[in-house]
């Protein structure tokens, strides 16, 4: 499946008549989207149910040059947006593409709360350490002491990990790839979609412009070979020393644990006992 | 005949309109809408959720009304601030959805279980930029019904949020409504696009028509829905040329059918001496300050608004000229805001005055009266 040709894909996948993307060059994010399109037409969704929401941001654009039903919303709001279009049409295969500022900051709220009802919807965090769209701020992905425009003598905040994020808030699908090691994200963004409740990717990507620039991680090339050099699996840091993971992209699936879908849910435990007559 | 709060009304009347899709976060006092909507949606196979916030409440509002739905949420003052963004969303993407403001006393978290008019401006500005706003007030239990079936029929008919908007007077007020066997009004739903999926331009106005059809997300048409400035595409552009003819086409949707749109209610303008123009709860006041401006010797025409937005300007100029009304009064429960859209309508043609009151408090009628008698007194 995963050696269909590139142009084929784009056809089958892709308003092409839209591209050229507004991406700079060297950005992960178009590595990401081709990966996503190859995933969705891997699983073989019908391309009319499929239905792709994002927020605002570089990543948010992503749904614009792909064909399906694709919605871009407001700052932060794309998950609660596609809550409401999942809800309303459990039939229709919702996925999520969203910034790590869209995601973990203005829309971190709706996050946590998606993972806790556990409602089919597959998110993919395009996250690239920074805010690209705005001009290179801090994000809540932001490495530690590294700099961005906002902040300007380090960075000192904590970051978010997304995958441990995912899981305590209750995503049933949860893993970490980067747009350096394509064949791993095809493959956890088809599991990701063939999960029926809420899964996160946490899609490691590279803003060479912005990040990279400001903090002389050299360029786009170079950005790549440092996810290269530096990912190691799940498996692998569990028996490393926490000093030893500490500048690490950890990668692979993190939680793989199926649990009942909230429109399942609400279908069967609501609306069906109480048009039954037997709700409690 | 079943005794129901103005607020559990809205629900009743949202249902018979198709609502069948409710996303809203708890607030006094308009919890009670969210509550019945969670009651009642299951029943005729809809669906309810509880959102983290009013932001996500109204975002899945708007998500559900893309899917296909008639689609409902419902709010008061800090809920509402926090909704206007995604207000302004609709308005641009053009979702047909409706929102239910129940007037709490403000500003801030205010007087959280007393009643308020203080909303009214919120409803016409709250979002940025320029973008219509449709809002009716209803005045009774069995109006907030009617009004609430007459909200969806504009939401679907021009492609637009639009909003209810209550006070906790009406909201929390119960009085015996008849629901209707079989309702008596038609009901609107949005029009589907009937071309070939590959011909199908998203946002392109049919000739004719005062807005695109509207397919629901996975019925066959796959299109992409932004708050960007668009073409009739639906994709965005940084066209200014795109960007006068979007931003025209959705003020001139409501600007040009204004007349569609306005409602009210007028009582004894003829020969009155003061024309009290006003809305909502604050209209039970001053229907019981008429009796006892007759027995002072002072005749009062009434103006009741049940569409506030679009503001029926011509409508009101031309009857203060008709009947050469020399004074009219505005009650309402604020500091003074649909005023200045009288004022403004009006430019000179009569003495503009204004009670309001801003303690939490209602109207009364002897306040209503002991102003009319100052009107009348000083002119
Ligand atoms: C309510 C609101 N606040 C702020 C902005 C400005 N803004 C646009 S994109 C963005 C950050 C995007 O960063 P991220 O989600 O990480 O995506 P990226 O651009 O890096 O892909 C901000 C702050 C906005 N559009 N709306």
């Amino acid at each position: 499946m995963a050696d269909i040709m590139a142009s084929n894909l784009i056809r089958q996948t892709f308003r092409t008549d839209k591209l050229p993307h507004i991406w700079c060059q060297g950005c992960g994010h178009g590595v990401l989207m081709r990966a996503a399109a190859q995933a969705i037409l891997n699983v073989g969704f019908d391309p009319d149910k499929v239905c792709i929401v994002s927020g605002i941001g570089c990543s948010s654009r992503a749904p614009g040059y792909m064909n399906y039903n694709t919605l871009h919303t407001t700052h932060g709001r794309a998950i609660a947006f596609a809550t409401g279009v999942k809800l309303a049409k459990p039939e229709l295969h919702v996925i999520v593409m969203t910034g790590d500022g869209d995601a973990a900051a203005i829309g971190g709220n709706h996050f946590i709360h998606a993972a806790r009802r556990n409602i089919g919807i597959t998110t993919i965090v395009f996250n690239n350490s920074i805010y690209g769209m705005t001009g290179g701020q801090y994000s809540p992905t932001t490495p530690m002491y590294d700099t961005a425009t906002t902040a300007p003598y380090g960075n000192i905040e904590q970051t978010f990990d997304l995958c441990k994020l995912a899981d305590a808030s209750g995503a049933s699908y949860v893993a970490r790839t980067t747009a350096y090691h394509v064949p791993q994200a095809i493959k956890i963004f088809e599991k990701a979609l063939l999960n029926k409740g809420f899964s996160v990717v946490d899609a490691i990507s590279g803003c060479p412009t912005y990040y990279g620039r400001k903090n002389k991680k050299g360029n786009a090339v170079q950005m790549m070979k440092w996810m290269k050099d530096n990912s190691i699996d799940f498996k692998t840091a569990e028996k490393m020393t926490a000093d030893e993971i500490k500048d690490k992209i950890i990668t692979g699936e993190y939680k793989n644990a199926p649990a009942p879908e909230y429109c399942e849910i609400y279908q069967k435990e609501v609306i069906d006992k109480v048009l039954k007559g037997d709700a409690i | 005949m079943r005794l129901l709060m103005g607020n559990e009304a809205c629900v009743e009347g949202a249902i018979a309109a198709g609502m069948r899709f409710f996303a809203g976060y708890p607030i006094t006092p308009s919890t009670e809408v969210a509550e019945w909507a969670a009651l009642r949606l299951p029943e005729v196979g809809g669906k309810f959720i509880q959102m983290e916030d009013e932001i996500a409440g109204m975002a899945a509002t708007i998500g559900g009304a893309i899917a296909g739905k008639k689609a409902m949420t419902a709010t008061s003052g800090p809920g509402f601030s926090l909704k206007v963004e995604n207000i302004g969303y609709a308005a641009m993407a053009e979702i047909p959805c409706v929102i239910i403001n129940v007037m709490r006393s403000g500003p801030s978290t205010g007087l959280p279980t007393s009643p308020s008019q203080g909303d009214v401006m919120q409803a016409r500005w709250g979002s940025h930029g320029d973008y219509p706003a449709i809002a009716l007030a209803p005045s009774s239990v069995s109006e907030a019904y009617y009004v609430t079936i007459k909200a969806f029929n504009y939401a679907e008919k021009y492609r637009t949020p639009v909003i209810v908007l209550m006070d906790e007077i009406i909201g929390h007020l119960r009085e015996g409504i008849e629901l209707p066997e079989k309702l008596d009004m038609e009901i609107i739903d949005r029009k589907r696009p009937t071309c070939a999926p590959e011909d199908f331009k998203a946002y392109k106005v049919p000739e004719g028509e005062i807005v695109p059809p509207m397919p629901g997300f996975g019925e066959g048409y796959r299109y992409h829905i932004t708050g960007l400035i668009h073409d009739e595409t639906g994709f965005p552009t940084n066209s200014m040329e795109a960007a006068g003819k979007l931003c025209s086409h959705l003020m001139s949707k409501v600007e040009d059918n204004v007349k569609d749109l306005i409602e009210f209610e007028l009582i004894d303008v003829t020969d009155c001496d003061v024309l009290v123009l006003t809305y909502g709860g604050t209209a039970r006041t001053v229907s019981a300050t008429k009796k006892l401006a007759e027995a002072a010797g002072i005749k009062m025409g009434i103006f009741r608004l049940i569409t506030v937005w679009p503001f029926p300007e011509d409508e009101l100029r031309e009857i203060v000229a008709k009947h050469n009304i020399k004074h009219v009064l505005v009650a309402e429960l604020n500091h003074g805001q649909i005023v200045r859209e009288v004022d403004r309508a009006l430019k000179g043609a009569a003495g503009v005055h204004h009670i309001g009151k801003i303690n939490g408090d209602i109207l009364y009628p002897k306040e209503v009266l002991q102003k009319l008698q100052e009107v009348k007194a000083n002119g």
